[in-house]
């Protein structure tokens, strides 16, 4: 395929401005037309072609901050239980890097989760997941991730951007650039968090070189949930209207004298701002939901009595089933990319414990999700991602050489995350860890492998998707590394 | 120069009459021009794989010397003046396993080739880079005829494509435009009255203009909007930046520093030298110092386990690619991992430059005021130190110290921090660290073998002459603001253009390599870039002056249809641009309107009301937010506390930059959640009380008399009949509304109902109020 219009940098142009790639001729008839305003059309989100036929349309990336431990989860490793308490070969050791571990002193630690399979496929998880294992074949796991950074917000950046650096665009950006968007009443990419803030905070769903329309717009689970959504107190609706009439008459004039198509688009941005005000509480009035859907995604749930120290105050099991429902919405109304963020995973000690508290509060809302989406035809096209920006060693972690060891440090070797639905590989298991879990022996996959991969699964060839920054044509996965597709990841 | 060359991109596609495959067939109408119709081609179709990342087949197209050298196959690719040259043979070889580029990619289209061929046959000619040449002298007096310089270049363009220039600006719309661009507010009512009196246009360089302009030159209020323009590029912000994002409670002396010596019209190279090396200068003042904070504002990771080492080498990084970015326009910053893909830099120039930074260290003392018991913090800093420097060199060797060392500075910050002490850059003194080129860029890869990098420039711009033995970070200021460096002024003038036009002349002002746009007007950009080394004496007031006075910036901004299609994007500037203006200038002029306003300068940052949703984000909610009160509340948007992992909503919807990297253009984004905002924020809600509340205390007998002050304050002219019919509809629905709902009423007056006056009425004028407020007329510089 030649180069793609819909991909070509130089849209740009037209993107910055929205619509000044439109002649004056055009431009009457979208101020004439309250049709025409509907869409602010030749926008930065108007819907696109892509380059090869797109398996998934939208996608929910359910965001672990913190590194959750892998091996407690998915990667169920036997051996790793038989040499509990047993140094490291001195071979594993040479070169690597640690937060807090004393190498001399280390010892491995078994993970103390009974794990079973689960589904035709046989796949493994820990009883920590049981929701979860019942979707086994539908989902797509991957056991042999590796990542550059060994610290949260750098892993975190590459995750989310590619690569460790600030200044760049989130995959929900690209594919908000590279896809447009379905629903021009709503942003075409969403945020949620759960649990405390994570390490990266906004910089995490930014859309970094990009053009700021394609940023992540962080949405509240409660109320209006898109900021500045409500009047202000005292305004009737019927005064907003009237407001936004006459604001809409003054920018026709200044339109007539000016003759200036940012102006058409600001006329069109403010009646869009009305719609959404409509549009976006909708997205969070779940009283139309079944009270089987809401049991079934635990809407209800309080948190347990043993709580982890790691995910700040407040309740979070019935936030993050609400999250989990919001993101079924919002795919549901045309949202290109739901990225739902939950912190902290990161379980330097007291792992058993917090490792419950967390695995409780994801499980059975993630299960219901993919359950839903199944029922309702849409899990074929919208692809749904569970991971951190890392793993937890298989070494117990002894911080100054302390013999209570309760915890894992941080792992950037051998990770695990999966996916479900948008056309990844149900009931399949890719890649292999050493017996320990520390590196990858069987097909290795790099986050950037797995960054083109998900955008293989949109339709996008990751090399064509570029936006020319400073000189260079810009991507996601990046450019002075190769990066590949990993085609058995895909149905 | 043709709109074809103009839009360079589009030239080739423009070009094609039919598939000529033959060359024989072509007929030779003009030679080939290098910039327009090679370099495109080379980098984007042959770079790739042949260029400055991989050099496959010993081939790369970087420049002349490298294109005419042996390939690995022992022939060159290009042997001048031959059709025959191997680079043709394989372009038009028909053997697709022979041809390039290579199966997988799109052969070049006929008119590439053709293109190509030409170039080839008539001598390969590489001139040399728009960017990189010497600026030559001022073209002559004589020349322009009596016209503006300014004016004179551009009416060339605009007569070969016999465009006539636009009307000028009126009076009215040229006062608020220069207002805004000079002081980033809106222009006092007075102001506006006097000239809706006497209104007879402005002459470009008529006594009562010129007197508007040296009064806007000469306001305080200059330094802050020209000083955020340069702290966008600096990176500024009051945190440190990733997962714990600390708080600097010191970093507002540089954001002082900056507005104070942007008033005092500090000239460029003076401005350069301070921030590059102002510890270095011979009698540092304090100042002088807290000029180095411009390299503090990289970001620290303070995370724990973080390999410090790694962390610092990280900050070195981002000072030289920001260095090579805002004076140099330079991506320099590939060049850490690999040579530039597409300019003649080298990974070792980045090292060169790497060097001058390698020997750094913060260093903190009480620059100005110092508190009583200074020497007693002073001491329990130093303690600190001491133990936190050995700690830092082991680490280098023994990663496990991270944690401690990681701490240890988190508590030096912290005494920091709480005792007011300022924190600055200095050359450490003892254990000078060696640099060397770093294997892709990775820290724990240091090419030992290939020997120490001396401090230096990049080899294509010759060599250094330091004071010294060797040279330092004063030696590199010098070199970048010696009259005869070909790049920083050019840079520099491109971006002072940019603010005045809201484009640069050159459309990507941090890119001058071969992959940046050339400009539009090269003589002019370069007679500019004489001018403000030569005339100016690098002094940015006096180029401001210079260019706000010709012709072309004040013409008027109305967009020509006519010209639509043909100049989409106004390249020939046949008219001025109209534009949104920036964040924090939305915030200043909704206040300023509203008489709300601190028109203080300078001082600690503050902290405008913001959702808890944002505030919960920091990490692990370290975010303990105050909202200020009193004056703070309305100061300037430029003093909004900058936190980077939690950035003020109204800040970044209105495309403020997230201060990660270095940023000389913004973006300039249209959207709905920026309707949502001056409709619904607190903030801009606010505004419209007040301005409400402003216009009923005006001394006014009619609606009529008030929505003209309304407009005159606001927009800085008179309403239209049709406008005010439209605000006056706006006021009978509220009032019909409001005087059934008193409750409603009161509420949306808030607290800024005047005295003595029904909450009803208010409330209508709020709804009026809030409508002018939101105009694009309002928001936009014309």
């Amino acid at each position: 395929m030649s180069k793609s219009v819909s991909f070509d940098p130089l849209r740009r142009d037209f993107l910055t401005t929205a619509a000044s790639g439109l002649g004056g001729a055009a431009l009457a008839t979208m101020l004439a037309s309250d049709n025409a305003l509907a869409e602010p059309s030749a926008s930065a989100l108007a819907a696109r072609q892509t380059h090869f036929p797109a398996k998934a349309k939208r996608c929910i990336f359910i965001f672990n901050a913190g590194g959750p431990s892998q091996l407690d989860l998915f990667n169920y490793r036997p051996e790793l239980s038989r040499l509990d308490g047993q140094a490291l070969p001195e071979s594993l050791l040479a070169g690597v890097r640690f937060a807090f571990i004393e190498k001399e002193s280390a010892r491995l630690m078994a993970a103390r989760r009974r794990f079973r399979q689960n589904g035709q496929s046989g796949m493994w998880f820990s009883e920590l997941l049981p929701h979860i294992a019942t979707c086994a074949d539908d989902i797509c796991m991957m056991n042999s991730l590796y990542t550059d950074q060994f610290n949260h917000h750098p892993g975190q950046l590459m995750m989310q951007c590619g690569q460790a650096q600030f200044g760049l665009p989130s995959m929900g950006s690209w594919l908000s650039y590279g896809l447009g968007t379905d629903n021009q009443n709503l942003p075409s990419y969403v945020v949620l968090t759960s649990g405390r803030g994570s390490s990266g905070g906004a910089t995490l769903w930014s859309s970094g070189y990009l053009p700021s329309v394609h940023a992540g717009v962080l949405l509240r689970n409660q109320g209006p949930p898109i900021l500045n959504l409500e009047l202000p107190p005292g305004l009737p609706p019927s005064l907003e209207r009237s407001g936004l009439d006459a604001i809409r008459a003054l920018n026709e004039q200044n339109f007539q004298r000016m003759q200036d198509p940012e102006i058409a688009s600001r006329i069109a941005n403010y009646e869009l701002s009305f719609r959404m005000q409509s549009a976006a509480p909708e997205l969070t009035d779940i009283s139309g939901e079944t009270a089987a859907t809401l049991d079934a995604y635990g809407i209800d749930r309080t948190d347990p009595k043993e709580r982890s120290g790691r995910v700040g105050s407040g309740e979070h099991y019935g936030s993050f089933s609400r999250n989990c429902l919001l993101a079924r919405r919002m795919v549901e109304s045309g949202v290109r990319f739901v990225n739902i963020i939950f912190a902290s995973w990161d379980h330097h000690s007291t792992l058993d414990r917090d490792l419950s508290y967390n695995s409780g509060c994801v499980d059975q809302p993630i299960a219901a999700l993919i359950k839903d989406l199944k029922q309702r035809g849409l899990l074929d096209d919208t692809l749904v991602v569970w991971g951190g920006e890392f793993g937890r060693t298989p070494l117990g972690e002894n911080r100054n050489n302390s013999r209570n060891v309760t915890g894992r440090d941080h792992h950037p070797y051998a990770f695990s995350m999966f996916m479900a639905g948008g056309g990844a590989k149900g009931g399949y298991t890719h890649g292999e860890t050493d017996e320990v879990g520390w590196n990858p022996v069987v097909d290795p996959v790099h986050v950037n492998d797995f960054q083109a991969t998900l955008l293989k699964l949109f339709g996008i060839n990751h090399k064509k998707l570029t936006f020319r920054h400073q000189g260079a044509d810009k991507r996601l996965t990046n450019i002075t590394r190769e990066a590949a597709v990993v085609e058995e990841l895909i149905a | 120069m043709s709109i074809c060359q103009l839009l360079g991109r589009f030239a080739v596609t423009i070009f094609v009459g039919s598939g000529l495959a033959n060359s024989n067939l072509i007929a030779v109408a003009q030679s080939v021009d290098f910039h327009t119709d090679i370099l495109p081609v080379l980098n984007d179709r042959c770079a790739g794989c042949h260029g400055g990342v991989k050099k496959n087949g010993g081939f790369r197209v970087l420049s002349r010397e490298l294109l005419l050298e042996k390939t690995d196959s022992g022939e060159p690719a290009v042997v001048p003046g031959d059709v025959n040259s191997l680079l043709l043979k394989r372009i038009t070889a028909s053997d697709i396993d022979q041809r390039m580029p290579p199966k997988g990619h799109d052969p070049l289209t006929a008119t590439e080739t053709e293109l190509l061929i030409r170039w080839v046959k008539e001598g390969a000619v590489w001139p040399e880079h728009w960017a990189y040449g010497a600026v030559p002298p001022l073209t002559p007096a004589a020349v322009f005829n009596g016209q503006h310089p300014v004016d004179w270049f551009v009416a060339q363009q605009l007569a070969q494509h016999n465009i006539a220039p636009a009307p000028p600006a009126d009076a009215l719309t040229l006062t608020r435009r220069l207002s805004l661009d000079l002081i980033g507010l809106l222009p006092e009512p007075a102001v506006i009255e006097q000239l809706l009196a006497a209104p007879e246009p402005f002459a470009a360089d008529s006594p009562a203009l010129v007197n508007i302009i040296d009064t806007y030159l000469a306001s305080p209020h200059f330094g802050e909007r020209w000083g955020r323009h340069w702290l966008d590029e600096a990176r500024y912000a009051d945190s440190e930046g990733y997962e714990k994002d600390s708080v600097k409670e010191d970093a507002y002396r540089f954001r002082n520093w900056v507005i104070n010596a942007i008033n005092n019209d500090m000239p460029f190279d003076e401005f350069t030298r301070k921030q590059l090396a102002g510890d270095l200068l011979p009698n540092a003042t304090h100042d002088d110092l807290i000029a180095t904070k411009f390299h503090l504002q990289t970001q620290f990771n303070l995370e724990g386990g973080v390999d410090s080492e790694e962390d610092r080498t990280k900050r070195v990084i981002d000072r030289v690619g920001t260095v090579g970015s805002v004076w140099m326009g330079a991506s320099i910053a590939c060049c850490q991992c690999h040579d530039h893909p597409y300019d003649d830099f080298r990974q070792e120039d980045f090292y060169r430059l790497y060097a001058f930074f390698n020997n750094t260290e913060l260093s903190a003392d009480f620059l100005g005021d110092e508190p009583a018991d200074a020497d007693k913090k002073r001491a329990e800093r130093d303690k600190r130190w001491k133990t936190l420097a050995p700690l830092l060199e082991q680490q280098l060797t023994d990663k496990n110290l991270s944690d401690q060392t990681q701490s240890q500075l988190s508590q030096l910050r912290t005494v920091d921090n709480s005792s007011g002490i300022t924190r600055y850059l200095a050359e450490r003194t003892s254990s000078a660290r060696s640099t060397y080129v770093f294997t892709r860029g990775d820290f724990q890869r240091p090419m030992v073998e290939r020997g120490e990098v001396v401090a230096g420039i990049p080899q294509t711009f010759g060599t250094l002459s330091p004071r010294g033995k060797t040279a330092d970070r004063l030696d590199l200021a010098n070199w970048l603001v010696d009259p005869r460096n070909p790049l920083t002024a050019r840079v520099a003038v491109n971006k002072i253009w940019m603010h005045l036009f809201g484009q640069p002349l050159a459309e990507q002002p941090q890119e001058f390599g071969s992959r940046g746009s050339p400009p539009s007007h090269p003589e002019l950009l370069d007679y500019l870039a004489r001018w403000f080394v030569d005339e100016a004496g690098y002094s940015r007031k006096q180029l401001i002056r210079f260019i706000v006075t010709s012709k072309t910036y004040q013409q008027s901004s109305k967009v020509r249809p006519e010209l639509v299609d043909s100049d989409p994007n106004n390249r020939l500037l046949a008219r001025q641009n109209r534009f949104r203006v920036e964040a924090e200038i939305v915030r200043d002029i909704s206040l300023q309107a509203a008489n709300l306003l601190s028109t203080r300068v300078g001082g600690k940052s503050v902290f405008p009301p913001l959702p808890a949703i944002i505030t919960q984000q920091t990490y692990a909610g370290s975010n303990k937010y105050k909202a200020s009160t009193g004056e703070d509340r309305y100061r300037r948007g430029l003093y909004t506390f900058f936190r980077r992992t939690a950035i003020d909503p109204n800040l970044s919807t209105f495309d403020c930059p997230d201060s990660s990297l270095t940023r000389s253009q913004r973006d300039r984004s249209n959207n709905p959640l920026q309707a949502l905002a001056t409709l619904h924020n607190e903030v801009f809600h606010e505004a419209a009380q007040a301005f409400a509340a402003r216009l009923l205390q005006l001394e006014a007998s009619s609606d009529s008399q008030r929505l003209q002050a309304a407009f005159r304050i606001s927009v800085n002219r008179a309403a239209t009949e049709s406008e005010q019919a439209a605000l006056q509809q706006v006021l009978a629905k509220g009032r019909d509304y409001y005087s059934t709902h008193s409750d409603d009423a009161m509420a949306l007056v808030g607290e800024h109902s005047p005295p003595g006056l029904p909450a009803a009425e208010t409330a209508a004028w709020v709804t009026v109020a809030r409508v002018i407020l939101n105009t694009d007329e309002f928001l936009s510089r014309n």
